[in-house]
């Protein structure tokens, strides 16, 4: 076929260079806001020395020693978690062809907070104590956390063995998800019912899921994962996007669609895992931000998935800088605070509908 | 490019839908899949570019296994515009795009945006390169499909029932590009077709299929009462109405205009 003589639309250039710019005003938003985060708390910090601390200049030593040791890695890990949340489930609805397509959605939340849940009160590697600034001892957090991860893992396992036998279909995947939902949420009410009371409250505790949890080897880990992870989405753009056009043209294109969703879905399930298993359950992220973007800037993933990492990042960092100084000095746990910043802008984008 | 079938059959578990199929397609010509609901149209059309998998027979793309290519290798020769395609927030533009998918590797090139602009024009659809495909009209989405294939620069194009859901008014307008393009650029086409008048118009060869085997299979002398009646179970007239062959039902008052 002959179709050389086209030229370059101007027209379409020009609309590709306004996502571009959405995407480029959202990263500026983000660093401001990390900025802003990391002035706020229990302490004020001027931003002015906020940013000269982050550059490297020895302002003051406690302003270095809050700065490094709380707030930045804590709002790292909001950035991170939320980066990984979100791009986790703008794959995952895509792969499964729905748009209620989460961590969540699948059973791996739940199926991490069983496993802390089990960790807890089986193995018992936690306990409640009297102290407001720090009230949970989990004796050994290390234990929880990989009991956590682990159940992760094996809710996933159990999807895939499902897709294994019925076929790689996105209907068997999301009812399998929400079985095992249901499934481990009972499990984990069963383990509750007969767990003492310090036991209990360490598990409602774990299941709030908070971004001060981390220190920086768990930081620099689980960025790797969620690095790795956007990496992997972003090189699979054009699958999901041959995906999203119906399962015969994705095949018509030359996609393997069943090996894409089924990698797909490991990928997005890892990440979720990492983050659940550190940080506990944080739910809406992974569900809402891909639709806050999806409304400014479309379905197309080569914009979709970067810009549902950004606003991941910025929902969770907003919501955890709200989350300190709203009842300052307590801190709230940042999962109480994302359904409430993220739902009532979720539901004025539903209703203001698609931006032209 | 040639494409040729060979004792092929196909089941949906134990279900034989297809048996003992086998004709070729030859260079510039336009042949059409006729036969009754649920005869394996589509499944015979989805086993011409690997999106199904026959129990038995190959495929030959210019004399290669079909099974043996790569799947974007089979999607560089052979383009798919399936009978429903799913909307998003998309432009048309991006729509077709992904058509290229074959042939990019990490990113776009400016001769993908080049070769989209100019498929856009040859289907006079300029005017629609910005709007969002979840806002067209089933028309408007058909030659969107239509063009993805085409930015494919395929050798073959297979269409599953590309005037279902169209007036008739556009359903010309389609078959015609697609015979134009068949014959402008020298490639194939294969269309499973419901509408035999429309089939008589546009197509060279038909291949009628009954009870999953092939019934009839030649040029236009194919096409006679007797093989639409076995096929479809129903008497037909077959004559001329202002110079062009119709085909209908017999128990159907005809007028003639006159």
């Amino acid at each position: 076929m002959h179709f050389a003589d086209g030229e370059v639309p101007g027209d379409y250039l020009g609309y590709v260079h306004r996502k571009v710019l959405w995407l480029a005003g959202g990263t500026l938003f983000l660093i401001l806001l990390l900025v802003y985060s990391i002035s706020v708390g229990a302490v004020a910090i001027p931003i002015s020395d906020v940013f000269l601390t982050l550059v490297g200049q020895n302002v003051s030593h406690t302003w270095d020693t809050i700065i490094w040791n709380i707030r930045l890695p804590q709002a790292l890990t909001a950035i991170t978690a939320g980066c990984g949340l979100a791009v986790a489930g703008v794959a995952m609805q895509s792969i499964l062809r729905n748009p209620l397509g989460s961590p969540f959605t699948l059973g791996i939340s739940n199926a991490g907070a069983f496993g802390a849940a089990f960790s807890v009160i089986v193995l018992g590697t936690g306990t409640m104590q009297s102290r407001v600034a720090d009230p949970v001892t989990l004796s050994n957090p290390y234990l929880t956390t990989v009991m956590a991860f682990l159940f992760c893992l094996l809710a996933t396992g159990v999807i895939l063995l499902i897709s294994r036998v019925r076929g790689a279909s996105p209907e068997v995947m999301v009812l399998a998800g929400v079985a095992l939902s249901s499934l481990f949420t009972a499990g984990t009410m069963f383990l509750q019912y007969f767990s003492s009371d310090a036991q209990l409250a360490a598990v409602v505790f774990w299941t709030f899921g908070d971004v001060g949890r981390t220190n920086w080897p768990e930081l620099a880990f689980m960025s790797l994962i969620v690095a790795a992870a956007t990496i992997f989405f972003v090189a699979n753009r054009w699958n999901y996007n041959a995906i999203d056009a119906g399962d015969e043209t994705a095949k018509g294109l030359g996609v393997n669609v069943e090996r894409i969703r089924l990698v797909g879905m490991v990928a997005a399930a890892l990440v979720s895992a990492v983050i659940v298993a550190f940080l506990g359950v944080i739910g809406f992220v992974g569900l809402v931000c891909p639709h806050m973007v999806r409304r400014v800037i479309g379905d197309d993933q080569r914009y979709l998935i970067p810009g549902s990492c950004l606003m991941g990042g910025i929902l969770l960092l907003a919501s955890d800088t709200v989350a300190r100084v709203i009842v300052a000095p307590y801190v709230l746990p940042v999962a109480v605070l994302t359904a409430f910043m993220g739902a009532p802008v979720f539901i004025y984008l539903l209703l203001r509908g698609y931006r032209r | 490019m040639t494409l040729s079938v060979q004792d092929l059959s196909f089941f949906y578990r134990n279900r034989e839908v297809l048996n003992e199929i086998a004709f070729s397609i030859g260079k510039c010509e336009i042949v059409a899949i006729l036969g009754p609901n649920g005869v394996g149209k589509t499944t015979l059309l989805k086993c011409l570019n690997r999106i199904l998998q026959p129990r038995e027979g190959v495929v030959y793309l210019d004399g290669k296994d079909l099974f043996r290519l790569d799947g974007s290798e089979i999607a560089r020769n052979i383009g798919y515009v399936p009978q429903r395609i799913e909307t998003g927030r998309l432009t048309a533009f991006d729509a077709v795009l992904l058509g290229r998918k074959p042939h990019i590797g990490w990113d776009l090139s400016e001769k993908d945006l080049r070769m989209v602009d100019a498929v856009f024009r040859r289907l006079a659809m300029e005017h629609l390169r910005l709007a969002y495909i979840d806002e067209m009209s089933g028309g408007e989405l058909q030659k969107v499909a239509i063009a993805r294939a085409l930015v494919q620069e395929p050798k073959i194009l297979l269409l599953d029932e590309p005037t279902s859901n169209l007036d008739l008014k556009n359903q010309v307008a389609i078959l015609s590009t697609i015979a134009r393009i068949v014959r402008e650029h020298g490639i194939s086409a294969v269309m499973t077709m419901h509408d035999i008048n429309h089939a008589i118009r546009y197509a060279d060869r038909f291949i009628f299929l009954r009870d999953g085997r092939i019934y009839a299979h030649g040029g236009p002398e194919t096409v006679t009462p007797k093989t639409i009646e076995e096929v479809y179970g129903l008497p037909v007239i077959i004559g001329k109405l202002g110079g062009v062959t119709c085909v209908v039902p017999e128990n159907c008052p005809v007028t003639t205009g006159a």
